[in-house]
């Protein structure tokens, strides 16, 4: 009754309360304490009731599975849907998102998804994560992100604390393990796809050891450079390969240029060759034809014909000479014949 | 007065029951005390548990593995060469009450495994090459081919022990020494490996004069390569000419000796009439504008200037 009495507020002695105000009612205060006692009774029994039955049910989201504890021991993984539990904390729920694809990253980290992602600028835990020694010794800086799923949502929760954490480790332990065996050249150009297959695979291998209950399904290696006091030095070879590739075709372009050119030009000296050849028969077999006609003419007449032909000759040629000379061995001296033209055509006989 | 009573009694039970009862989540195990003293064991089955109230207390522990990151070491490897080394280890409180007894808690373990995995950490990198601390095998690298017969000493080094290896010899000695902690150390793996800055200059100095040797290399490969092009190229250029220069003096040559010879049985016939014939000829050809012709009048041409009459010749 006390109690009733203390709830109400500005409360202190019935008598006095009765002075001051006189609507008060002390019947119906007596009625009400006990209408309350029954009525407290009742409120605690909906509200706990209201509680047990707000705690009842749960609903697990289509990329979920609801792992349920009863007293902390596993007794079911329930499916997406609405589900009834034993209410309160008897049975507890743990909602594991095992179709969701969940991603890692290191060496680098995302800020904003998207087509045009954006990421942080390096700090000095993601430089840590990235860099790494090679297998001839030498540095590279491989960022790397992995990509994987819950398989087991009992192993998940049970086997092993801080799996986000256990499976950066595992994963940073497998990708160095594995760069480690590969040389700088290998992780920065030729090898990567090689060497993301294997860190995937060494990965996995881990999982399956420590029981985290999950499966990794990609691991991409993103940017791999040399370290950046190095990189001038990565550059100026890929530099250098290009002015190599540069001499090599322009000494090729000299060589076709020449090559075919000189091949023309014998063929040509051929060609003119074979010319030249068939020229010279064709002229000697012109020469020999015209010598063997005439000379089955002169043995005829040898002595009148050669007279003759000479004759014919002198009379061609001694026009075109520009001085002429008459000399008699009898004469003394040298008789120019000034006139010849007229004389050589009186001498012709 | 008769409810509130009642209300005392249902408190009370209440009281009761939860010091009488616990629960264990799958992921835990529990010592309990009586007055300090360990009693009944250890109890790992998840579920709800009976204990006598007030007098028991639960001591709750993890069951799962659990994480250690040990800090990163300044080690120097058997050939001298100062490094960092970052492990990581995985471990789990095998037997709760010796781990009770023997470091109370959590935090008494994470220490304790300081010490003993940075020790054999330690240890086991001081004893072998760096080489064999990076490297798990003794596959070959890949070349491309403007790497070939480049690259340090180092990467052609074998090993013999490997990483996997120096990570087992890690486990296994620090895994003797934890059971008496009531800890089962189930896994160490070294995460980072690098090295400390001044070497890491040095080895950034390597690189850059690495790749350098690369490069003029490859640029000298190119310049002999082309300077082999243009050989060659003279070389065919000089072939095709001459053969082509043999070929047209050897076709000219058979033809000037098929000419001789055609002229040569034809002229033979009559090699008087011949000479005579290219006399006269070769004279034609000879005589021009400039030419003095100095005639005997004893020539056939003038002779019968000199007789009176002709056929008085001779």
């Amino acid at each position: 009754m006390a109690q009733d009495d203390g709830d109400f507020p500005g409360g202190g002695g019935s008598g006095r309360r009765r002075r001051n105000n006189p609507f008060d009612n002390i019947d119906l205060g007596r009625l009400g304490g006990k209408h309350l006692a029954g009525a407290a009774w009742l409120l605690g029994f909906g509200v706990l009731g209201l509680i047990a039955f707000l705690t009842s049910y749960y609903q697990v989201e289509s990329e979920e599975v609801g792992v349920v504890q009863r007293f902390g021991a596993y007794v079911r993984t329930t499916e997406p849907g609405l589900h009834m539990k034993v209410p309160l904390f008897v049975e507890t729920v743990t909602k594991v998102p095992v179709r969701r694809q969940l991603k890692m990253e290191f060496g680098f980290r995302t800020t904003r998804a998207g087509a045009q992602s954006s990421f942080a600028p390096p700090t000095s835990e993601t430089r840590a994560e990235s860099l790494m020694l090679t297998g001839d010794l030498n540095v590279a800086e491989v960022e790397w992100s992995v990509q994987y799923r819950i398989k087991e949502p009992r192993q998940y929760l049970f086997h092993v604390r801080d799996v986000p954490g256990t499976f950066r480790d595992m994963s940073q332990a497998a990708m160095r393990q594995v760069v480690g065996d590969h040389s700088v050249d290998e992780v920065i150009t030729i090898g990567r796809e090689g060497i993301a297959a294997e860190a995937k695979l060494e990965l996995q291998r881990l999982c399956d050891l420590y029981g985290i209950g999950i499966e990794v399904q990609q691991l991409v290696l993103q940017d791999v450079n040399p370290p950046d006091p190095v990189k001038p030095a990565f550059n100026e070879v890929n530099q250098a390969i290009q002015e190599k590739e540069r001499a090599i075709n322009d000494a090729w372009a000299e060589y076709n240029r020449a090559v075919p050119l000189a091949k023309g030009q014998a063929e040509q000296s051929i060609r003119s060759a074979e010319g030249y050849a068939l020229e010279r028969v064709n002229i000697a077999e012109g020469d020999a034809h015209r010598f063997a006609a005439i000379q089955a003419e002169y043995s005829r007449a040898p002595l009148v014909t050669r007279r003759r032909l000479y004759l014919e000759a002198m009379t061609e040629l001694l026009p075109k000479a520009g001085r002429r000379i008459i000399v008699d061995d009898k004469a003394k001296g040298i008789l120019p014949l000034l006139n010849l033209t007229a004389s050589s055509e009186k001498a012709n006989p | 007065m008769k409810s509130a009573l009642l209300v005392g009694w249902i408190v009370l039970l209440g009281i009761v029951t939860l010091a009488s009862t616990y629960t264990l989540s799958e992921t835990e195990q529990v010592v309990i005390t009586q007055f300090g003293r360990p009693v009944g064991g250890v109890i790992a089955t998840p579920g709800l548990h009976l204990k006598t109230p007030f007098v028991q207390e639960v001591h709750r522990f993890d069951k799962r593995w659990l994480e250690y990151d040990g800090d990163p070491n300044e080690i120097p490897t058997r050939d001298k060469k100062y490094i960092w080394v970052d492990t990581y280890a995985r471990w789990r409180i095998a037997d709760p009450l010796r781990f009770y007894q023997a470091v109370k808690d959590e935090i008494g373990g994470q220490s304790r495994l300081d010490d003993i995995v940075d020790g054999q950490t330690r240890y086991a990198i001081a004893s072998f090459d760096l080489i064999e601390a990076v490297r798990s095998t003794n596959r070959e690298f890949e070349l491309t081919e403007e790497l070939q017969g480049i690259g340090s000493e180092e990467a052609r080094a074998k090993i013999v022990t490997g990483r996997a290896e120096i990570e087992k010899i890690i486990l296994d000695k620090a895994a003797k020494i934890t059971p008496e902690f009531g800890i089962e150390l189930v896994d160490v793996r070294i995460k980072r490996l690098n090295y400390v800055e001044s070497v890491q200059q040095k080895v950034f100095e390597r690189m850059i004069s690495e790749r350098k040797r690369i490069a003029e290399r490859s640029r000298s490969e190119g310049q002999g390569r082309a300077a082999e092009i243009l050989g060659e190229k003279e070389r065919e250029v000089r072939s095709a000419s001459s053969a082509g220069y043999r070929q047209a003096q050897e076709l000219k040559g058979k033809a000037d000796a098929q000419a001789i010879a055609i002229t040569a049985r034809a002229f033979g016939r009559d090699p008087d009439l011949y000479q005579f014939l290219k006399s006269l000829e070769t004279l034609n050809a000879t005589v021009d504008k400039e030419t003095w012709m100095v005639l005997s009048t004893d020539s056939e041409v003038l002779k019968f200037l000199k007789g009176s009459s002709p056929g008085a010749s001779r």
